[in-house]
């Protein structure tokens, strides 16, 4: 007859014997290439029975019995402490005793404490206003409009109902000039006052981050003429300015005034009506 | 004979360690702390192992870390990937996105130890909250426990950051994304916004300087403050010793349990390779963030639906579902991102710092304990937990509006909308519930959840003041 003892022995021992077997295993498939989900398997297969094995080992191979432990309450003896506060004040409280260079021990350390922060500022090391920075970008009046890849663009680009995210000349990639050409119909355009003149042909161009929390505003829903952001599901009217109609944006994306050169290349003919992407305190 | 000569083996160990320790103690004099410490007793319920399972992922994740970290290379500079993965043969990348392809594709186990560090820290932050949960429900803050409350809601803020610090290093779409609205919180700081967005990130995003900044705060600065934590967090168990539920023989002066050898020791090690188990299992078979899928970051794209790890989707809710308003104060703006971004936030972690305090107005309940409260105990603290949980939970599941749009076959704004009045209303009215459970359930305190009537719960109020009455 086999005794629970024997059972569980038995068993925890087979348990670490896969243990080992898995290690091998493990062995083997990371001399083969290492197999990412056979690896795993391995490892898993290994650990879960190291696990088993010591779990049934504690279950049943231990003596089972509850242990109780007495708890020395919080504060210690009166004894002690007073003890304490002796030791404390011991050589005449040395601190109390001198108060003139105690003060300017004090003074010395808080004024060491606060340039220690100083360094932080070193932290900006390429720009001298945060706020402007971010209210101007590389848009200038005359500014030619290109594409991602460089390319000059005239109206005829861009097709009915097509959207081409442009930058100006010179600064592809510019993560603040960013700005989308959308062309819709010109008798449904209903911009704001103002700036009647700024498409041509129903081309209209907006910047391109969404003024909720900056993400790139990438989706152009024909249907509706509205410029949807994947993030947090802002919507923007691209017939009445790009004003936001749905999600958590508050703010209409800013708008280029659009243009064309001479040579029949679209310019902007000014920078974006506001600061573009995000909020932020100093915005005008 | 394999028999023998393994028990030999053995016998010849344990003769070597005590030999190591006769030698330790003749130079530290340790036998008394070594004793006091493999003497020392834990309370044998399950509930006590959830703070174990934080503290053993956070083992599975230095563990691992330390591999990724002779590959990873935390660099926005630009190189030609040229490893295996096709899909980006010879593709200009930042070399962090290239070394996070190379050490999935190229490195051998590479693509295993990834998967399981990012696991690891999915089930970190779980064990965290729910260990959390449990202190919380049971009125393990109370005094003296107040510090290591404190500790534990800082471990899990430096969890949370560290998460989101590693995730966002590869430089991939998707945690590129996340990055820039973690940049628009930052601006949407009312007076120092600008500033700390600068600061933060070097300049304006994405600048060169995001990435290895994030990188030094993920490996060294973020985990030696949430190891040096842990330490202060175990050291403060050990002083105060185990809290335990109540039963016969234990009370407010003693704590009843196993030992720490050999049973609590064999148990944890248990727990310990179980994590493990989990832990690889997952990163082997179970495919997560595959930032070869998602492609380099580009400021001009952004990828839907798109949804961060689970720690942060609570936020990403928030953010979806705040509606557009915006105000001024003194001619300057407050973005709509700041009362979600920032203040949901910081009113959470501070709301969770004081919870002892506020504890404590609420039961009237000054008094140090070490016998902790059954959940039902205290029905006002159950309505708190129930209103947090189902909020945070409802604010989560929004920071997937658009995946849940799809599944149901509706209009994502129909959803968003309906999420704005759900998040507000529902956690009340769970909370209302829960109290009248938890007040039920005390008044019937042999009775369990599910056995418990209509009728129970209705007069629950009489029967407390029966027994209130009886009880003075």
């Amino acid at each position: 007859m086999i005794t629970a003892r024997r059972r569980a022995e038995r068993g925890a021992a087979a348990a670490f014997g896969l243990t080992a077997v898995a290690g091998v295993f493990i062995g083997v498939v990371y001399v083969m290439g290492g197999n990412t989900a056979l690896l795993g398997i391995g490892l898993a297969v290994a650990f879960a029975s190291l696990a088993v094995g010591l779990a049934l080992w504690a279950q049943h191979l231990l003596p089972e019995r509850a242990y109780v432990e007495e708890r020395e309450p919080a504060p210690s003896p009166p004894r002690l402490r007073e003890a304490l506060a002796a030791e404390l004040n011991r050589d005449d409280r040395p601190l109390a005793q001198a108060p003139l260079p105690r003060r300017m021990l004090m003074l010395a350390l808080a004024v060491l404490a606060v340039v220690a922060v100083f360094p932080v500022r070193s932290l900006l090391f390429r720009v001298r206003d945060p706020a402007r920075a971010l209210a101007e970008t590389p848009w200038r009046a005359g500014a030619r409009v290109v594409d991602d890849t460089g390319r000059r663009l005239r109206p005829a680009d861009i097709p009915p109902g097509g959207m081409v995210t442009v930058y100006p000349d010179g600064h592809v990639g510019a993560a603040d000039a960013m700005a989308v050409l959308v062309r819709v119909d010109p008798a449904l355009l209903a911009l704001p006052a103002g700036r009647e003149g700024w498409n041509v042909d129903g081309l209209v161009c907006y910047s391109k981050l969404c003024t909720h929390a900056g993400c790139p505003v990438g989706l152009f829903v024909q249907t509706t003429s509205q410029l949807a952001c994947p993030c947090h599901q802002s919507a923007f009217d691209v017939l009445r300015g790009a004003v936001p109609v749905a999600g958590p944006a508050a703010r209409p994306l800013p708008q280029l005034p659009l243009g064309v050169g001479a040579d029949g290349l679209l310019v902007a003919r000014g920078g974006f009506t506001a600061p573009v992407g995000a909020g932020y305190w100093r915005r005008k | 004979m394999i028999a023998r000569w393994v028990r030999r083996k053995l016998e010849e160990k344990l003769r070597v360690s005590r030999w190591g320790l006769r030698k330790l103690d003749e130079r530290l004099r340790i036998a008394s702390v070594v004793r006091e410490a493999v003497a020392k007793v834990f309370p044998d319920h399950w509930s006590f192992m959830l703070g174990e399972i934080a503290l053993y992922a956070f083992v599975s994740l230095l563990l691992t870390g330390t591999f990724l970290a002779f590959f990873f290379d935390p660099s926005s500079g630009e190189r030609i990937y040229a490893g295996d993965y096709a899909g980006l043969h010879n593709s200009r990348v930042s070399a962090a996105y290239a070394s996070a392809v190379e050490l999935s594709f190229d490195v051998r186990g590479g693509l295993l130890v990834r998967q399981t560090h990012h696991w690891a820290a999915l089930i970190f932050v779980a064990a965290i909250v729910t260990h959390m949960l449990r202190n919380f429900f049971t009125g393990a803050f109370r005094r003296p426990r107040e510090l290591n409350w404190i500790i534990g809601v800082t471990l899990l803020v430096l969890a949370i950051a560290n998460g989101f610090a590693g995730y966002s290093l590869p430089d991939d779409l998707l945690s590129g994304t996340g990055l820039r609205i973690a940049n628009s919180i930052a601006l949407s700081m009312p007076i120092v916004g600008t500033w700390a967005a600068f600061l933060l990130f070097g300049g304006e995003f994405p600048g060169e300087s995001i990435i290895p900044r994030l990188y030094i705060l993920h490996v060294l600065l973020l985990p030696g403050l949430i190891a040096a934590l842990i330490g202060a967090h175990m050291g403060i168990l050990i002083r105060q010793k185990h809290t335990h539920f109540a039963g016969p023989g234990r009370n407010d002066h003693n704590v009843v349990g196993s030992k720490m050898w050999p049973t609590y020791a064999f148990r944890s090690f248990a727990l310990l390779s179980a994590l493990f188990a989990v832990t690889f299992a997952l990163g082997g078979l179970v495919q997560i963030n595959p930032v070869w899928l998602w492609g380099p970051f580009d400021p001009g794209t952004a990828s839907a639906p798109a949804q961060p790890d689970w720690f942060m989707g609570w936020l990403e809710g928030a953010l979806r579902l705040y509606p557009p308003i915006e105000f001024t104060v003194f001619g300057y703006l407050v973005p709509a991102p700041f009362v979600p971004g920032v203040l949901l936030p910081g009113l959470t972690f501070a709301i969770m710092y004081v919870w002892p305090w506020l504890d404590r107005l609420i039961t009237k309940d000054r008094a140090a304990h070490h016998l902790l409260d059954r959940p039902r105990h205290s029905p006002a603290r159950m309505a708190v937990g129930v209103w947090a949980l189902s909020f945070y939970g409802l604010l989560l599941l929004a920071g997937s509006d658009d995946v849940l749009a799809d599944l149901m076959g509706l209009p994502v704004l129909t959803v968003m909308k309906t999420m704005r009045i759900v998040v507000i209303v529902v956690p009340f009215l769970f909370a209302a519930a829960a109290y009248a459970l938890a007040r039920a359930l005390r008044a019937n305190p042999e009775q369990r959840l599910s056995g418990l009537r209509w009728k129970q719960i209705r007069k629950s109020d009489v029967v407390e003041e029966e027994t209130r009455h009886g009880g003075s």
